[in-house]
């Protein structure tokens, strides 16, 4: 295997869930759901960190665990080093599991509260069955990776007897623990405070650049993405809008989507214009999407053919991918 | 930057074992926080004080009949200092009677508790957990369980094999474990939701080393909580058992002692020394045991106390 080839390759990955059926879906024979991820691809590099930004709802939760294998994607495959995760036995996924990992959004559930904090550190190592004479080597680096300060003080503590800036670490450190390929953090830092934010980041960042590992943060903050990732996805209910270098994305956004997204990065500014965002309403029933473009609602510049047609995701420019009719 | 290169990790016991230390701390924690609770934990105490060392503290064989110095039945003897409650019809020591029947009463209360919850807490988890076809089994299975009336079950049950306290027991053990098992499970349904049993999948534990390492000791003090209650609730079931007649006849139980003096009519006599201390213990556990799980409760679920 090349250096360049992908480590994962996300293809045409949909996933739809049931949600309960009222008395007339019952009569009518229907089975309600709601396309939380629809027709999702791309693929990322050993190297490549990616950014996937989106309001809530918009099912970057939904495709961050299904990159994961925690949940199965309904169609579509997701595959990582050539292997499809989803047809994997059970050595093969203690193996994938052993190389991909998760950091979640709230560390205050994040570790079994009655777990001690080395406890937790531990479990990962001994489910990969590594050797108990190397844990200590491996805990201590991954804690000094996330610049967690006096480890000893607190490693016989329980979750709760930390902060959350400090847990924030753990769980990270939880992640970093196995030497991973690839990590996906969910909102890592959506429940922290502001003053704690900048730490996690900085380390975020120190990781990346370190172990060189193939990493996709979501967020529905652009901050947070322009910080530590290079490329960047803008998903719009279930579907990739917009796809392309995050500078790129952040300082020339093309579809009217990503545009309103980086005009609602709030700016430190007391004198700052209060233009109203060039977007009307909210996000449409989940249920049943618009018709063609699933923004055409919402958006400014929408046309007939957005109602008429779904837009595909076309390449403008090299590596800068967008779904409009109007735009691209 | 902070050094943590030279960090030991420190040693540590088991999960289940650390678990169960932590719920036993919060039984350390009861007495400071209700006088009640306290008030339970002293009695109960007492009584496991009293049936370890019941063979020091009986004067008298609780079971040999007793002859005065001209060789007449040493029976309904009144409360004196030879026999601290007096005789039994029969001639025997009512207060070796009493102390011997601690020892039965906890034995039976203690196994009978440990059996229901063991039962309950390991169907809880399991049902919870897989949910499916599993756990409407497992339910239905509970629901017959509660549907089979208590006590003419177990006096079946006794009347059927050898009378011995174990079938108190065991019926007790088949009979009880739905309560624990639904109250776990729905406990379970609601972990296995929390990210930190996804994180355990994400790093590579198998769904029993999950159930069993992870989300069991979130459960384990609701099973200290059912347990306190299981114990008062096999002692009391021993005691009626044994009253009714159907308990083993070669151990002294307090619901033996009430049988006895019933049999033997001594309420006509007014021998009030004979069946009142036995049915006072069976009171003092049983609201010891209530006691403790009240203030247990109040420690798990804080809101009650308002």
């Amino acid at each position: 295997m090349t250096a360049d080839a992908p480590l994962i390759e996300v293809d045409s990955v949909s996933r739809s869930f049931d949600v309960s059926r009222s008395a007339a879906d019952i009569l009518r024979g229907r089975r309600p759901q709601i396309h939380a991820v629809t027709d999702v691809d791309f693929t990322l590099r050993r190297g490549e960190t990616l950014g996937i930004v989106g309001e809530s709802g918009c099912g970057k939760t939904t495709l961050g665990r299904m990159l994961i294998k925690l949940i199965p994607p309904t169609s579509g495959t997701v595959r990582f080093q050539g292997a499809d995760i989803g047809e994997m036995d059970r050595q093969a996924e203690l193996a994938f599991r052993r190389r991909a990992q998760l950091v979640f959004q709230n560390p205050f559930d994040a570790l079994n509260p009655h777990f001690t904090i080395l406890r937790s550190l531990q479990e990962p190592l001994r489910n990969a069955r590594v050797p108990a004479a190397e844990h200590e080597e491996r805990i201590a680096e991954a804690l000094r990776m996330v610049h967690l300060a006096a480890p000893e003080h607190f490693l016989m503590s329980f979750p709760h007897q930390l902060s959350g800036g400090q847990l924030q670490r753990v769980v990270l450190a939880r992640a970093l623990v196995l030497r991973p390929d690839f990590i996906v953090a969910d909102e890592p830092v959506s429940m922290l405070d502001v003053s704690v934010r900048a730490g996690i980041l900085n380390v975020l960042r120190e990781v990346r650049d370190r172990l060189g590992l193939a990493a996709v943060y979501i967020s529905h903050d652009l901050s947070l993405v322009r910080y530590v990732c290079a490329r960047t996805i803008t998903m719009y209910l279930g579907t990739v809008v917009e796809d392309g270098p995050t500078r790129d994305l952040i300082e020339s956004p093309l579809h009217p989507y990503t545009r309103a997204l980086v005009q609602a990065v709030p700016v430190p500014d007391v004198n700052q214009s209060h233009d109203p965002l060039p977007i009307k309403g909210g996000l449409p029933d989940a249920r049943n999407p618009p018709s063609g473009c699933r923004f055409r609602d919402r958006c400014p510049l929408a046309e007939a053919r957005c109602a008429a047609e779904v837009p595909r995701l076309r390449e403008v420019s090299p590596g800068r991918r967008v779904a409009c009719h109007v735009v691209a | 930057m902070q050094r943590t290169d030279d960090i030991r990790l420190p040693r540590h016991g088991r999960t289940a074992l650390a678990g169960i230390a932590r719920a036993l701390r919060g039984v350390w924690e009861i007495p400071r926080r209700d006088p009640f609770a306290a008030a339970g934990v002293i009695l109960y105490l007492l009584f496991i004080l009293v049936a370890l060392f019941a063979d020091h503290l009986v004067t008298h064989d609780p079971r040999e009949i007793l002859f005065d110095e001209n060789y007449d039945l040493a029976r309904n003897l009144l409360p004196s200092a030879d026999h601290y409650l007096g005789t039994t019809y029969s001639g025997r020591d009512i207060y070796s009677q009493l102390v011997m029947g601690t020892r039965g009463a906890l034995i039976v209360g203690l196994t009978a508790a440990i059996s229901v919850v063991t039962i309950g807490t390991v169907i809880g988890l399991i049902a919870g957990f897989f949910g499916g076809w599993v756990d409407t089994l497992l339910m239905r299975l509970a629901d017959v369980a509660l549907g089979v009336p208590f006590l003419p079950f177990v006096i079946v049950l006794a009347a059927m094999m050898e009378p011995s306290q174990w079938n108190v027991v065991l019926g007790i053990a088949l009979l009880l474990w739905p309560q624990s098992a639904r109250v776990i499970r729905a406990q379970v349904m609601s972990l296995r939701e929390r990210a930190f049993v996804e994180a355990a999948r994400v790093t590579g534990a198998g769904p029993w080393r999950i159930l069993f390492v992870h989300i069991a000791p979130n459960v384990l003090a609701l099973s200290f909580l059912y347990a306190s209650i299981a114990v008062g609730w096999a002692i009391l079931t021993e005691a009626a058992i044994s009253f009714l007649g159907f308990g083993p006849s070669n151990t002294v139980t307090w619901g033996y002692m009430l049988q006895d003096a019933y049999a033997s009519q001594a309420l006509g006599r007014e021998q009030y020394y004979w069946f009142v201390p036995p049915g006072l213990c069976i009171i003092a556990v049983v609201v010891a045991g209530f006691f403790i799980s009240r203030g247990y409760e109040e420690i798990l679920f804080p809101k009650l106390r308002d």
